[in-house]
């Protein structure tokens, strides 16, 4: 069982070097079969570099395309290379490698097609700021009125995907803030979407891709997005879960 | 022929040239082109048919002349600025494509050497 953990960064040398040897520790001691991908999303500063002095894959976009588009790439390898999951992990250290072990567990378990990693279940660990969490509880409330499913934390970019998930989002994924609208891509692609308790950190480098001022364009071009991946998928469902 | 008429002929078919050159120089593709060329033509047509105008707002129901070219050159603008975004929007995917297919060939050229 190969897992590809795909890391999307952007100027992010302080934190990409611990995010991945946090990786190959836990290889090492789980066992489980994982590789690192650090996907270098045109940083300006040494990301790639950094990456390069440690044990990873490489993939190094020529130009600028935002999370998603990164992301993306590394589902596309992921493909390409017939790895069995993909687990999505930021490159700034929010998310504990480590809970990578529970994500994979969900996803046996409960036999899903994509496990997100949600802050909001235990409500242990860094839970963002109150702004950010009415947001976060708006997503929720539209996401269940399109697909009908409680999905606690949208936006968490911690989560992981299996072969037939994969398929899809390396087909077509959202460009920008592409975390609450590709779960309305999922769910009316019959995906089977779980969620699993997590405890986040804070970040430990570089900024958020979101900043203040930006907040509101997100929330409003991520309610459009995900009200048009719904007319756009809709069909695809056989019946209403 | 009055005055305007002759600067307005003189004004169309020098951006017709214009249009001309940066389509011989590959500035311009073929397909964007056209809406300039009969913009273009449009204007040249007025410039020698003045009563024309009048005519058509007569027609169509419009008092003011000028009313009638402004409603319809805004029509028209926007029509083609959507056209642009379009154009854009599939510029764009095909560009984010091109981007993630060059890093996987990297990697594959990176890990081939070693």
């Amino acid at each position: 069982m190969k897992i590809a953990a795909v890391i999307p960064a952007y100027n992010e040398e302080k934190a990409i070097a611990s995010v991945v040897n946090e990786i190959n520790a836990l290889k090492k001691n789980t066992g489980i079969d994982i590789v690192a991908i650090v996907v270098n999303d045109c940083s300006r500063d040494q990301t790639v570099q950094v990456a390069a002095q440690t044990d990873c894959v490489i993939l190094d976009l020529p130009v600028n395309l935002g999370i998603g588009g990164a992301v993306q790439t590394g589902f596309k390898y992921a493909l390409e290379q017939n790895f069995d999951f993909a687990v999505q992990i930021d490159g700034d250290g929010q998310h504990p490698p480590a809970e990578i072990e529970k994500l994979l567990k969900t996803m046996l378990e409960k036999n899903l097609d994509v496990v997100i990693g949600s802050r909001f279940i235990d409500k242990i660990g860094f839970q963002s700021t109150f702004m950010r969490r009415v947001g976060i509880t708006y997503f929720m409330f539209l996401n269940k009125m399109l697909t009908g499913q409680r999905i606690t934390d949208s936006t968490s970019g911690l989560r992981m995907l299996n072969k037939k998930a994969l398929e899809i989002a390396g087909n077509n994924y959202p460009d920008e803030y592409p975390e609450p609208e590709s779960l309305v891509l999922y769910a009316f692609n019959n995906l089977r979407i779980g969620e699993v308790a997590v405890e986040m950190r804070e970040r430990q480098g570089g900024v958020s891709s979101i900043g203040t001022f930006a907040s509101l364009y997100y929330l409003f071009k991520v309610s459009l997005a995900m009200f048009f991946t719904y007319l756009r998928t809709r069909n695809r469902r056989p019946e209403k879960l | 022929m009055e005055k305007i008429q002759i600067i307005a002929i003189i004004a169309s078919l020098s951006f017709l040239v214009y249009i001309g050159r940066l389509i011989t120089k590959g500035k311009l593709r073929e397909e964007y082109s056209i809406v300039w060329i009969i913009c273009t033509a449009i204007l040249i047509l007025f410039s020698f048919w003045r009563q024309g105008l009048e005519i058509i707002s007569r027609l169509v129901g419009v008092y003011a002349a000028p009313n009638l070219i402004f409603t319809g050159t805004i029509f028209v603008i926007f029509i083609y600025l959507l056209h642009l975004s379009v154009v854009l929007s599939r510029l764009q995917q095909q560009n984010k494509t091109l981007a993630q297919e060059i890093a996987l060939l990297k990697q594959k050229k990176e890990s081939d050497h070693a």
